[in-house]
């Protein structure tokens, strides 16, 4: 019951206190005149926080709207109060420790936390002003406007071109021509045409790991989503295979809203135009890639970003 | 010194010795059927035995055994010679050698078989032109050839030329015969229904309208001058198997036995018969090639004990097959539910325990539900409701096809539900997660992600089910397998199919052969070549199973082995 009324955007009783959008105005000082906050502190403890926003996203149109989302696994809260604005055609990296809930809040956005029982969640998410979490919200037609590629490729155990075109065989397309269109275009989107267009007769699973990956980006695009989430994509390739996946993320920059979770530092600041810090359920700074690899407005950002913790 | 047990060979060689073990006993097992059961119909020589005592015998060598004989039971010595032969075995130890030989003509002599202890045996000869006779009724028959007769007149006298005449005639008269088992199956069978037809039709205008309504008069009338033209043409049809029977009765086999008694037999009585010494490895080989088809594609004579077990074969591989295509789409679809649909809890757990317990409930008890359930309530029901005119005759209400093939669904489907739900459980959930991120619905993703993912899994539990229900007999006997059936539940009467007719089962003929026979020496080899052919089928149909699987694999895995690894 209770788990009805959150996903009905209610408030539950229980829900901690949180600070809202709040836009950190401070003038940004010498780097070494930036005191530690005592923000992992506050956190830890459970004391409210609020988020360090950079001006450069309030003009943003923003694809996603999220504000003041909570989630629990079971009695166990893994996103509190998390507020952001994922702006229109650009790539948003969502880094932060391991655990911290950035592939829950990935997972959020398509309703792929439905998948599990125990899960409840509060606040509110809009997808181009469609709300995600609302009662009458149709899951299925949610995701069809939402791609997603997952940590580990998980091709599906037929044809390549089956894989492909699987977003619109589940909505009952059968026109041979249609689904060569589109097979090929998404190929040609995920840069894999030319390795496989001899071979999409045969199995999925008979690609290497980079190629198996590219085909799950080409199955992600195949339905036409507006928006592609990817989940740590490369960390289980390697590095020339991650190299092409990267390229590949800045073909499809601008055609796709890209919201992406990365481990590694490097390739938040190669491929994204945003980053969103997180910790412990909470985000802690979301600005222009550039200002929060460079100049931070958080000291906790900066040791995180340089490595010093995490 | 390391304790025994660190040294990691231990663990080899018990792991290894119990495989060996396994592996022994399923050999010795399978040599022991098929050296039984592939030997039968070779055909062996044929003896003529004189004892001691002046009787005489001749048939085949069945099996020899050593035994212990006492001397008062010394058998076909003569008193004079009773203290040399005892004394013969005495030094020899006391053991002595006995053969089982089988003398046929059991019409003049009351037995099939008759045991001849060595140190009887006064003289033992190969008679060149003994001749092997299967009949159709009697059992074996072991004479020489006297005469063949053509309307009671001898045409041929000496061995050869009636052996030469026998073959030259032989083949047509079985023609004839089968094409007068044709005129009385198909013909005489059509006449009977139309016949039994016409009855229940009548029967049912009176249950419904009742005895003095004018539609009752009108049917019984019209019933009247159908049976006056049936009986016409069922006269017709009589005349002409008379016909046949009066031609073929026009030849006949003059034989002596050992003993020298005479005996006429007609050429149509005769299956097959062959100068056993005289055969060369070739002709060998053709009587046994022929034997095994007639095994395979006739049915039996002589309480089973001869002739062929087609109706079993049938039946066995039907009732597998119907019992196959109930249990897999229940099976899996349960699985399904408490796998996919189910909410895991508490009822969940019960449900599955109850599913594991139910394979291990007697089989029996499953066959005294089916004959309660299947047969008596629904068939019962089904019989009140659609065949009232058969009533008291049930047609549904008692044992039969459907409901065996339901009674074994029933038994193997834990097997099933089991293989399925691990089947279920081994779908990675990455590729569940990459369906419903596509915007796939839950069924969508079972059906085109899931289930082709989990069907070799299913394709085991299938395995396990046919070779656990085609291999079992006890339920069987209650739900409608009986010993003699040769109407096929399938035929070209309509409704084609007859699910509800009573068939015959491999499994079933093998009991009844060895332990319902009335003639069990002659039955005990046909029990090892039945249970070979039970095997057999059941190795077939796992193998068509198994090459369906292993295909499903290939396809799942893709081509490059580096991806069958991962996979
Ligand atoms: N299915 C789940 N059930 C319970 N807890 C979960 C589940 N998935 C993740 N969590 C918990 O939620 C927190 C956030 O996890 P996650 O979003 O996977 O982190 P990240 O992707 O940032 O490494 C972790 O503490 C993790 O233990
Ligand atoms: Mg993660």
């Amino acid at each position: 019951m209770i788990e009805e009324s959150v996903r009905r955007g209610e408030k539950p009783a229980q829900r901690p206190v949180v600070a809202g959008f709040v836009s950190a105005d401070e003038p940004v000082g010498p780097r070494a005149a930036r005191p530690p906050s005592g923000l992992f502190d506050a956190v830890e403890r459970g004391l409210p926080f609020e988020t360090t926003v950079h001006d450069e996203l309030r003009s943003c149109r923003a694809e996603v709207e999220i504000e003041s989302f909570d989630l629990w696994y079971g009695a166990k809260q893994a996103l509190f109060g998390i507020t952001m604005s994922i702006p229109n055609g650009a790539v948003t990296a969502l880094i932060g420790p391991s655990g911290c809930g950035k592939s829950t809040l990935l997972r959020s956005v398509n309703r792929m936390n439905d998948l599990i029982l125990s899960v409840r969640c509060g606040g509110e998410m809009r997808l181009s002003g469609d709300s995600i979490y609302s009662k009458d919200t149709d899951v299925i037609e949610l995701r069809k406007r939402i791609g997603m590629v997952f940590q580990k490729p998980n091709p599906f155990p037929m044809s390549i071109f089956e894989n492909v075109v699987y977003p619109l065989r589940v909505d009952g397309v059968r026109d041979r021509h249609t689904l060569d269109e589109v097979c090929e275009k998404s190929l040609r989107g995920a840069g894999l045409w030319e390795e496989v267009k001899d071979r999409l007769k045969e199995s999925g699973l008979s690609l290497s790991g980079g190629q198996q990956q590219r085909l799950c980006i080409a199955r992600a695009i195949a339905g036409d989503p507006e928006m592609l989430l990817l989940d740590e994509p490369c960390s289980a390739l390697d590095p020339i295979a991650t190299g092409r996946i990267e390229d590949l993320i800045g073909e499809l920059k601008g055609r796709y809203t890209i919201l992406i979770v990365t481990h590694n530092m490097q390739q938040a600041s190669r491929t994204s135009d945003y980053t969103a810090f997180m910790y412990l359920g909470r985000l802690v700074e979301f600005g222009p890639t550039g200002n929060i690899f460079l100049n931070p407005r958080l000291r906790e950002t900066e040791d995180y970003v340089t490595g010093r913790f995490g | 010194m390391t304790p025994l047990f660190a040294h990691g060979e231990t663990m080899v060689w018990l792991t290894g010795g119990a495989l060996a073990l396994c592996l022994l006993m399923i050999v010795g097992l399978v040599v022991l059927v098929i050296g039984f059961g592939g030997g039968t119909f070779w055909p062996a020589p044929v003896v003529r035995v004189e004892t001691l005592d002046g009787s005489v015998c001749m048939g085949e060598v069945t099996r020899d055994e050593g035994y212990r004989p006492e001397r008062s039971l010394l058998e076909g010595v003569p008193a004079d010679a009773l203290d040399r032969t005892w004394a013969a075995i005495r030094e020899g130890g006391g053991e002595a050698k006995r053969r089982l030989v089988r003398t046929g003509n059991f019409d003049l002599e009351g037995t099939h078989f008759r045991w001849i202890a060595d140190y009887a045996v006064k003289d033992e000869t190969r008679p060149e032109w003994a001749l092997v006779i299967e009949r159709l009724s009697w059992g074996r028959f072991y004479g020489e050839p006297k005469a063949f007769l053509v309307d009671g007149k001898p045409v041929a006298e000496a061995p050869a030329d009636v052996w030469r005449a026998f073959e030259e005639r032989h083949a047509e008269v079985r023609d004839r015969y089968e094409e007068r088992r044709r005129l009385e199956r198909e013909e005489i069978g059509d006449i009977n229904r139309k016949i039994e037809e016409a009855r229940l039709e009548l029967r049912r205008t009176e249950i419904r309208r009742g005895k003095d309504s004018p539609e009752w008069k009108r049917q019984q009338a019209e019933t009247e001058r159908s049976a006056a033209e049936l009986n016409a043409a069922f006269r017709a049809v009589r005349e002409r198997i008379d016909a046949l029977n009066r031609e073929n009765a026009r030849y006949e086999l003059a034989l002596v036995t050992a003993k020298g008694a005479e005996k006429t037999i007609p050429l149509a009585e005769v299956v097959r018969a062959y100068p056993s010494n005289r055969l060369g490895f070739g002709e060998k080989l053709g009587v046994y090639v022929a034997r095994w088809g007639e095994y395979i594609w006739d049915e039996p004579r002589e309480a089973n004990s001869e002739g062929g077990v087609f109706p079993a074969i049938f039946g066995t591989v039907a009732m597998t097959l119907i019992m196959a295509v109930f249990v897999v789409p229940f099976g899996v679809l349960a699985a399904l539910y408490l796998r996919e649909y189910a909410r895991a809890g508490p009822i969940v757990s019960v449900v599955r325990i109850a599913i594991n317990n139910l394979a291990g409930v007697p089989s029996i008890v499953f066959g005294v539900f089916g004959l309660g359930f299947f047969c008596y309530i629904i068939g019962g029901g089904i019989d009140g409701l659609f065949y009232g005119e058969r009533l008291p005759n049930p047609t549904f209400g008692t044992g039969g096809l459907l409901w065996a093939s339901l009674t074994l669904a029933l038994l193997t489907l834990p097997v099933v539900i089991v293989a399925t739900e691990e089947a279920l459980a081994a779908v990675p959930r990455s590729m569940r997660e990459g369906s419903f991120a596509c915007g796939a619905s839950k069924w969508q993703t079972i059906r085109r992600i899931v289930l082709p993912r989990a069907m070799p899994g299913i394709m085991t539990g299938t395995i396990l089910a046919i070779a656990r229900g085609a291999g079992e007999v006890a339920p069987l006997m209650l739900v409608g397998a009986v010993k003699l059936a040769p109407e096929l539940p399938v035929d070209g009467h309509f409704p084609f199919v007859h699910a509800e007719r009573s068939f015959m089962h491999l499994g079933f003929h093998i009991y009844d052969l060895g332990f319902q026979s009335q003639n069990s020496e002659a039955a005990k080899p046909m029990v090892y070549t039945t249970t070979l052919l039970l095997i057999g089928i059941i190795l077939v149909l796992n193998f068509v199973a198994v090459a369906v699987r292993t295909r499903l694999r290939r396809r799942l895995e893709g081509v490059l082995p580096q991806a069958r690894t991962h996979a």
